[in-house]
């Protein structure tokens, strides 16, 4: 009896989750009246709005990528090593991003560095375009902290920063050497979490005024009936290849925790 | 001059004094090992030598160059480590070559040293392996390859085999011994097992509550303990109280039996109280056994260890421990067996606190 409310909870959230998904995927092939094609994903492929939005929005993920990682890495790994009382205060603070709106966040950006501010960054395209990287690094931030704060867990962080101490290496050499490429398959976790936020982020784009994906989306939807559709199973699908990504480069790691 | 000197050294954590006053000069090429019980500070002095902790006083020195200023990527130490501390992202040629790559040394250079230190340890077949592909030991003795492939002034070996199991750490034991005597390193060796302690080292720091007890040779640490700690750390010795009889002629009486010591006892008089240690393997209740010197007492039990068989003696209010040879032909005493322990008087040893 047991079984069965098992497997009936399963197949509701199965249908609840998949459902829609149909339908949408579904609608978006019904362009072309009577038949199904993918006419709908033709018109937003052939789109040059949807090439400069998409690829701005790539290149932001991009730098946010690397900001992050060039931020967050060493952060975890000091707060590990040498500072581990200071961990819940500092996760603490990369949950705050979860719990403080984007909009308030970007209504902050904008107030504190608008033309008017001592640092105009919003004076400028290339201001506002870090601004915007920023923005979606502080979004991503309890993600990509706790992948690599995850990582770092499975290594003796501190014995192998004295190994390689006392071989000669320094903390750069460490951090690019030795912690870093232990914690890869973390970190590029973190990496495609951060992808897929900054693919479909709005609120922050939106306001700053720049050509990002997800602004584009919300145009599309506003004005259009099946191409919305299709860009939203597209966004999906990236989100989605992203976490197979994730699951992918997982496999792809050499090496096993050292024994302790 | 001594090559490794240590002058003074102190170490508090907050309030708590980990290490005292600690004084050691260690000669060039020579085997020292820092034994004592879990907090007793001995690993704490390792890494003050490495650099990962700073002394609270004291000055360390190294081939006549103080090291406090050093960090410790400049001070040229080897390090091994209990938990092995391979990188597990380099498979153990990269593990060996990398202090190496670090000094900037030449390719070529770089691999023939690899080879050699591989040669050393015994395993040029498993370069390509990665840390998580070999056992404890295999890992340990890349440890061991990796830490004097940079040709360290000194070598620190911390607890290095307290993580594998007991026949692989006799091997390796006399492995590292063999290796450190072939290429001359200096090392200090910390660990908790006495048998390690005296089976490889020069000589021996016993460590107690942050302070060296006794420093000496394993012959001196195990045959004339200067310390009731050491005495009962090192070995398995017996301590025996008693009262001074007669300080003069070296009498001594436990329980209500009466013993000459080989020397008259110093600085005590008639009376006082007097802790005696004695060796397991320095009695017998053997027939004809030689001594110049027995105590009567009561089996308390018996316990057979193969070659050995260890029997346990009440006399007085204490519990004398001696092992004999185990003889097929002769039956063991048992548990309320009245016996008498023949010694010799040299070997009832005066333990001070």
């Amino acid at each position: 009896m047991k079984k069965i409310w098992a497997w009936g909870a399963l197949v509701f959230g199965l249908l609840y989750f998949t459902l829609p998904l149909i339908g949408m995927t579904n609608f978006s092939l019904k362009m072309r009246r009577g038949e199904y094609s993918f006419d709908a994903y033709q018109k937003v492929f052939a789109d040059p709005r949807f090439q400069e939005t998409f690829s701005y929005s790539v290149m932001q993920a991009l730098f946010t990528i690397i900001f992050g990682v060039l931020l967050v890495v060493p952060t975890a790994y000091w707060v590990r090593l040498k500072l581990p009382r200071l961990r819940p205060v500092i996760e603490f603070i990369t949950l705050l991003p979860l719990v403080i709106p984007a909009i308030v966040i970007v209504f902050g950006y904008i107030r504190l560095y608008n033309t008017s501010s001592w640092l105009p960054l919003t004076g400028s395209l290339t201001g506002t375009n870090i601004l915007l990287m920023f923005g979606y690094a502080t979004l991503a931030l309890p993600y990509m902290y706790r992948a690599v704060d995850t990582g770092l867990r499975t290594i003796d962080v501190a014995t192998l920063t004295e190994a390689a101490q006392s071989l000669g290496a320094g903390w750069a050499t460490i951090l690019a050497k030795i912690i870093l490429p232990n914690v890869l398959v973390a970190v590029l976790s973190g990496a495609f979490l951060t992808f897929a936020i900054v693919i479909g982020e709005f609120t922050m784009a939106a306001l700053l005024n720049r050509p990002a994906f997800g602004p584009y989306m919300q145009l599309l939807g506003a004005n259009r009936a099946y191409e919305p559709a299709a860009l939203a199973v597209i966004a999906f699908g990236i989100t989605w290849g992203c976490l197979g990504l994730i699951q992918l480069v997982s496999r792809f790691q050499k090496s096993a925790p050292p024994k302790a | 001059m001594s090559f490794l000197s240590l002058t003074s050294i102190k170490k508090s954590f907050g309030p708590v004094h980990v290490v005292h006053d600690f004084n050691m000069n260690i000669e060039k090429g020579e085997f020292v090992s820092f034994l004592g019980p879990s907090g007793c500070g001995k690993t704490t002095v390792l890494r003050m030598i490495a650099g990962f902790e700073t002394p609270s006083a004291g000055k360390i020195v190294i081939n006549g160059k103080d090291q406090g200023s050093l960090k410790p990527n400049q001070r040229n130490i080897g390090m091994v480590f209990q938990a092995y501390a391979l990188f597990p992202n380099m498979n153990v040629h990269d593990n060996v070559a990398f202090g190496l790559k670090i000094a900037g040394t030449d390719k070529s250079e770089i691999d023939a040293r690899v080879k050699q230190m591989l040669g050393l340890i015994k395993l040029e077949h498993l370069a390509d392996r990665f840390p998580y592909q070999l056992s404890g030991g295999q890992q340990q003795r890349v440890a061991l390859a990796r830490a004097i492939a940079v040709k360290p002034q000194v070598l620190l070996l911390d607890e290095p085999l307290s993580a594998l199991d007991a026949k692989i750490r006799v091997s390796l034991r006399e492995e590292i011994r063999q290796i450190q005597q072939q290429l001359g390193i200096t090392t200090v060796f910390v660990t908790h097992d006495q048998e390690e302690a005296l089976s490889i080292s020069d000589r021996i720091v016993v460590m107690n509550a942050g302070r060296a007890d006794q420093i000496g040779t394993p012959f001196e640490i195990y045959n004339t303990p200067s310390t009731r700690f050491v005495a009962s750390f090192v070995g398995t010795l017996s301590i025996i109280e008693g009262k001074v009889a007669d300080p003069a002629a070296g009498a001594v009486t436990i329980g209500n039996q009466q013993v000459a010591l080989k020397e008259p006892i110093a600085g005590m008089k008639g009376g006082d109280s007097i802790s005696l240690a004695l060796r397991p393997e320095a009695g017998s209740i053997a027939e004809g056994a030689t001594g110049d010197t027995s105590l009567a007492g009561q089996v308390v039990s018996t316990s057979f260890l193969g070659s050995v068989i260890r029997t346990r003696l009440r006399v007085g209010g204490d519990v004398i421990s001696f092992d004999m040879f185990n003889n097929p032909g002769v039956a063991p005493p048992v548990s309320g067996d009245n016996v008498t322990l023949r010694f010799a008087a040299k070997d009832l040893l005066v333990i001070r606190e």
